[in-house]
């Protein structure tokens, strides 16, 4: 009989050393970024004073502009954020299936598929708009463009998750059974990951709902061409109740959406 | 023996409702792309500027790479001010909104915060900054902390909603105080995901970041938007190369943070 102790730690040193770094890095992060990021303490003191003359100047909203700037670009808005969706699923089936392992074995074009989710998702969706602006002109055209671009990667992501996770039981039985490869996707893998494909549907169109009301301040169509003219004119009661129709249509599509996922999922 | 064959299922019956749903997306769609105007025409010309835009991009210029260099600086400044703040303060606003450990007097504010901050796409947040506080990063760093509240402080919010309450009624059961049971019943419980979610708020503020500069709120999206508007489509091309470099580093370094806390 020993009478050795042994001491229990949750964590091994390394982990305990590579917690502390991570924390370490934080710290450091932090205190140079706010030792050298270029902020003018005048402006914060009078930011209250400002946003209170912000207010003032918002309220009341004009409530008359709605029927003669707002309400077409509005549907606008909901019409861009629509066809943007289904552009992206259309466009992300492809690179999805490209980027599951077990659909696509070739590693090269994993790799090639990941880069492509990667890039769509980097560049925010502004930014798809100010190119595609320069690309098919100001319009709807360009958002509707740059709202399916920049939802690829997200679409394309959940989407090659969503198949890589397919039980393969069903699919090596079509195989076996002969099946042709349209048949082993439709009646193999859909019925598999149509709950997930609707979900990402829907959580994708709600987020392009909001995405689809900004784009417009790089000229890209909808409600932010609206309120980026009503910004320039300095017409801030019109700002207020153009900023009050987005609130509403957001929150409308996300009730709608809730409802609709619970019908379905 | 064919009175046999019909009492058996169908493997894959047919779905009229399924149908009538894809005929309405079809019908949608037709309306929709009349309603905007996009046609075959418009998209083929388009194409061909493409081309051109894409030809003039390329090859990228990386003269001015001492400004890229300063901007993609202040860019990340930005998002590590905002995050640092903003997962703080979420935390709080978060536990405060969490309906099966506070008083409803308590979850009203927080959950009116947390809806006001999210209502908003942070573009338009950014705006009205820039109005309050004037141009540079002060308005960009307030902009990403509305917006990390918004998005951690609902689903920190969720995930306690979601926590097994027997700790937290043993721990009352000794008479632990409030501040007790948090520490030693609730966060264990919510450690982990919270963890998953700061980092990928923290993504999402660096991606956002190289964002807010179009309207005037710091960081290299104001570079970015002059270079279009000044035509300089070859530095458009090297700034938004450094975009994706950007944000592949640090997706890679969030990988590798989640992983140390995960195990």
């Amino acid at each position: 009989m020993t009478d050795q102790h042994y001491e229990w730690e949750r964590f091994t040193p390394a982990q305990r050393l590579a917690r502390f770094t991570i924390f370490l890095g934080i710290a450091i992060g932090f205190m140079l970024s706010l030792r050298t990021v270029e902020i003018i303490p005048e402006f914060l003191y009078d930011a209250p004073s400002q946003i209170g003359d912000l207010f003032a100047r918002m309220w009341p909203p004009d409530t008359g502009s709605y029927a003669v700037n707002i309400h077409d670009a509005l549907i606008e808005t909901l019409n861009i954020a629509g066809l943007g969706t289904m552009l992206a699923l259309l466009l992300a089936l492809p690179v999805g299936l490209m980027s599951a392992k077990n659909i696509t074995r070739i590693p090269a074009l994993n790799w090639f598929a990941k880069l492509i989710l990667v890039s769509s998702r980097s560049v925010n969706s502004l930014v798809w708009a100010i190119l595609f602006v320069a690309v098919f002109g100001p319009g709807a055209l360009a958002g509707t463009v740059a709202i399916g671009f920049r939802s690829i990667g997200f679409c394309g992501k959940l989407m090659g998750e969503a198949l890589e996770e397919c039980d393969p039981g069903p699919i090596e039985a079509l195989k076996a059974a002969g099946a042709p490869w349209t048949s082993i996707f439709l009646k193999g893998y859909w019925p598999q990951i149509a709950p997930a494909f609707w979900g990402i549907t829907l959580f994708r169109w709600d987020i392009n709902v909001r995405e689809s009301s900004v784009i417009g301040l790089v000229g890209a169509g909808g409600i932010g061409v609206a309120l980026d003219t009503a910004l320039n004119l300095f017409r801030w009661d019109e700002v207020s109740l153009i900023l009050l129709c987005i609130f509403a249509v957001v929150i409308a599509a996300e009730i709608l959406v809730t409802k609709i996922r619970e019908r379905i999922i | 023996m064919s009175a046999h064959s019909q009492t058996l299922r169908k493997p894959f019956p047919a779905n009229n409702l399924a149908r009538l749903g894809w005929v309405a997306l079809a019908v949608y769609t037709i309306y929709a792309l009349s309603a905007l105007d996009i046609t075959w025409d418009r998209f083929v010309m388009g194409l061909g500027n493409g081309a051109e835009f894409l030809g003039e991009m390329i090859p990228p210029n990386f003269e001015r790479w001492k400004l890229l260099v300063e901007n993609l600086i202040e860019t990340v400044e930005i998002a590590i001010i905002a995050s640092a703040f903003g997962i703080t303060l979420s935390l709080p606003i978060g536990l405060m909104s969490a309906r099966n450990l506070m008083p409803a007097w308590a979850t009203w504010p927080a959950r009116t915060v947390i809806c006001v901050c999210r209502s908003f796409h942070p573009v338009i947040f950014a705006i009205l900054f820039v109005k309050a506080v004037g141009f540079g990063p002060m308005a960009g760093i307030l902009t990403l902390i509305f917006a990390s509240i918004g998005f951690i402080g609902k689903l920190f919010a969720e995930a306690i909603e979601e926590i097994s309450l027997k700790p937290v009624e043993a721990c009352k059961a000794a008479g632990a105080p409030f501040l007790s049971v948090l520490i030693y019943a609730v966060l264990p419980q919510v450690l982990n995901r919270f963890i998953g979610f700061a980092t990928y708020q923290f993504d999402a503020n660096m991606r956002n970041s190289t964002m807010v500069g179009i309207v005037g709120a710091g960081g290299i999206g104001g570079t970015l938007f002059a270079a279009f508007q000044r035509f300089d489509y070859d530095f458009l091309c090297t700034i938004l190369l450094s975009i994706i470099g950007l944000i592949m580093i640090s997706e890679y370094l969030a990988v590798k943070v989640k992983a140390v806390f995960n195990d």
